[in-house]
């Protein structure tokens, strides 16, 4: 019933705060040239175009996707826009990958992306919404009390959070598509930088970039041609309410619940000893140690421990990040794809210089509103 | 593939204006309790949740957020959005099914055109750089099309005022249309061009409406309903954007999604098509006869809920189905300026 499908090549584009010299369709195609080159495929081997991104008002264009059509190769094509907000890049993979599971298409090609700079995201974030407080402290502020939360319940030294944000700023200066660049990146840097939202200080944040990711995903036929494609062994996708009686939004249910059926689906008992690399979207430091243990990673309160370790690192038991992650790029829209792309470029052997030896299993994970909107995946250089 | 069936429809009724907010949570909220009430479900017999909405529609960025809060989805749900109609989110959940992975889903669109100036909104799916600036709204898009239909001689004022008389006169027997019943030929061609060719029965109205289906695979879909309708294909594509570089009086991407689905043999066809002209371009182009029983609902010219009104088209053509008038139809969405995008959904009694 369900077909096998593979990650045949992926592409990324150089992050910026500004790619101003780019259009959207451009800076588009810089991803997709790069993902079909990776995959040795060329237009007519595309049978679908999956498009995501997170809300319109970003860009300042109504479903920018139809305008896109031409220069994205969807013309005479299915075109699907996936908007799921910041777990849209994982969602989009996942979306791509039923169509090839669902044995509905040979090769799908999906793409997402945010060109922040086309418009005001402050803005676009700021509209009044019915019956809703505002925040009015962006998302840094929305997400610093589940941060200090976290803190108080597991009990975690203060600089774990330090730990997580220079380790990945150093792999960012591994990863030559990263926005920030900061080989040189310490704790004590980290922890001498401006706070901003207490306990998140600057350098524990993510940056706000342009950028696109795409990857070409294919049936078992069509990876037959590729030498090491990424066996797609699992997805899974689960949503709850922004607020709920009872809800505990430092280790949502929903997470909880979509890390329990992706490791079912991928056939992993035991995640810490089975995977070995991880893609996890951090857009704030402290958020490695909290998903560490929502994944199921680690037991509930035991998260910061791996960190402070050292063996979230290149080279550790488990290395989170490799890429430099969100902390090191952050096109909203794109960030859960590229966490995708980068665990698929783990066990395929082609992350470079930020490669985990011996990377065969490996897991792609996005959130996205306030802690609600799960999407994950699990890849091997192994058939599933 | 897997057989699956669309067994459950709930629609608003399609209004000028509704009072309430631009998530779609007060037209939702009754028809997921209305569709549950018809088929026995509960929200935690869904596998696969997936809705089609838009924030330019909404005014706000997330609007389909608010929407999936009023689910009530606790525990959490299997569940997606595309930022389309929900024709589309059909579509997804469809997939979703064929991967076996879900039996059930639950797909719903929304859309509350009355928060702002529709015409205007749809200028902003051109592309931003050349085109959106220079502000063509949607009924001058449209215009251009009809126009240009009329000089080459595919179809007259004349027979267009014949697809809204046809359309509003159906509505009648519509309990959820917005317009219903109308003058006759020569009283509309006597009217007033709004955007020429085009006059005002030549448009949709706008609408503010919203729409759930609940599809199901294999057995479950025979347990759910006594004459599920058969998805026997169902298929999209898009045209270019560049509305000066198509044949707008074709849609090559209808042609494409109808030869994947395959439409030979099918009694009605409701078609999405938000100006009288568009319905005389798909009949000529998806090769209807006059066999063809045409958008019985009366469509998008009695109402048009943007981002549901495909799924609405879905649900209508399946609901021929279900009171056995039909053994074979076809639903059809759209979606862009100027019938951009479309999607073809054939469905059959067994």
């Amino acid at each position: 019933m369900k077909e096998r499908a593979a990650v045949l090549g992926t592409g990324q584009t150089h992050y910026k705060a500004k790619r101003q010299d780019v259009s959207m369709a451009g800076l588009l195609r810089e991803a997709i040239d790069r993902a079909m080159a990776d995959a040795h495929v060329d237009w007519p081997d595309i049978d679908a175009v999956v498009v995501g991104k997170a809300p319109d008002f970003f860009e300042g264009v109504m479903m920018p996707d139809l305008f896109l059509a031409d220069a994205i190769g969807a013309v005479g094509k299915p075109l699907l826009r996936v908007h799921t907000a910041g777990s849209v890049g994982g969602s989009t993979g996942v979306v791509a990958s039923s169509l090839v599971q669902a044995g509905v298409h040979e090769r799908v090609l999906a793409v997402a992306w945010e060109k922040q700079s086309e418009s005001n995201a402050m803005w676009a974030l700021s509209i009044p919404v019915p019956f809703n407080m505002p925040v009015n402290a962006g998302a840094g502020g929305y997400f610093a009390p589940h941060v200090r939360s976290y803190i108080r319940r597991s009990g975690a030294p203060n600089h774990v959070g330090a730990i997580v944000a220079a380790k990945d700023r150093r792999n960012g200066a591994k990863n030559p598509y990263a926005h920030l660049q900061q080989a040189e990146m310490t704790v004590d840097k980290v922890q001498a930088s401006q706070m901003l939202w207490d306990p998140i200080r600057y350098d524990e944040t993510c940056p706000s970039s342009d950028g696109a990711c795409a990857v070409v995903i294919g049936s078992e036929r069509a990876a037959a041609a590729v030498e090491r494609p990424a066996w797609i062994h699992a997805t899974s996708m689960r949503t709850e309410p922004t607020t709920y009686a009872g809800r505990d939004q430092v280790n949502p249910q929903a997470g909880r619940d979509c890390a329990a059926a992706l490791w079912k689906q991928a056939g992993i008992t035991n995640p810490l000893e089975e995977i070995d690399a991880a893609e996890i979207y951090v857009p704030f430091s402290w958020f490695e140690p909290m998903w560490l243990e929502n994944l199921g990673f680690m037991g509930e309160g035991e998260g910061w421990r791996l960190t402070e370790a050292g063996e979230t690192e290149i080279g550790g038991k488990l290395p989170i990040n490799a890429s430099g992650g969100v902390l090191s790029s952050n096109p909203i829209g794109a960030s859960g794809m590229i966490r995708f792309a980068e665990a698929a470029m783990q066990v395929m052997g082609r992350a470079g210089e930020h490669q985990v030896d011996g990377a065969r299993k490996a897991v792609g994970h996005a959130y996205g509103g306030g802690s609600q909107f799960f999407s994950m995946w699990v890849v091997g250089a192994d058939k599933p | 593939m897997r057989e699956v069936g669309v067994v459950g429809f709930a629609q608003s009724r399609q209004m000028r204006q509704t009072t309430g907010t631009t998530n779609g949570v007060e037209m939702l909220v009754p028809l997921i309790t209305e569709v549950f009430s018809d088929l026995g479900l509960t929200k935690h017999d869904i596998g696969f949740w997936c809705s089609g909405s838009s924030d330019y529609l909404a005014g706000r960025a997330f609007s389909f957020v608010s929407a999936v809060d009023a689910t009530g989805p606790v525990p959490p749900i299997n569940e997606s959005h595309v930022e389309a109609d929900a024709a589309w989110a059909l579509y997804e959940a469809w997939t979703k099914i064929q991967t076996g992975e879900v039996d059930t889903a639950l797909v719903y669109g929304f859309g509350k055109s009355s928060a702002g100036d529709l015409r205007r909104t749809l200028a902003l799916q051109l592309d931003p750089y050349v085109l959106a600036p220079l502000w063509p709204d949607s009924l001058a898009i449209a215009g251009l099309q009809a126009q240009l239909g009329i000089d080459q001689g595919k179809w007259s004022e004349q027979a267009m005022a014949e697809v809204a008389v046809r359309s509003r006169r159906d509505a009648e027997t519509n309990p959820n249309a917005q317009l219903a019943g109308s003058k006759d030929v020569d009283s509309l061609l006597a009217e007033p061009y709004i955007a020429q060719p085009l006059r005002r029965h030549d448009c949709a109205p706008i609408t503010d409406g919203a729409a759930v289906v609940v599809l199901a695979a294999e057995h479950r879909a025979g347990e759910l309903a006594e004459r599920p309708a058969w998805i026997s294909g169902i298929a999209h594509a898009i045209d270019s954007a560049h509305i000066g570089a198509r044949d707008l009086t074709t849609s090559p991407s209808t042609l494409t999604a109808a030869q994947k689905a395959g439409i030979d043999g099918v009694e009605v066809a409701e078609l999405y098509t938000p100006f009288t002209h568009q319905e005389l371009l798909l009949r000529a182009e998806l090769g209807l006869g006059d066999d063809v029983r045409i958008t019985p609902s009366g469509g998008a010219l009695a109402g048009n809920p943007m981002f549901a009104g495909g799924l609405v088209r879905i649900g209508e053509a399946a609901r021929q189905i279900w009171s056995g008038s039909a053994g074979r139809v076809l639903a059809h969405a759209t979606g862009g300026p100027a019938l951009q995008q479309n999607l073809v959904c054939v469905m059959e009694g067994r």
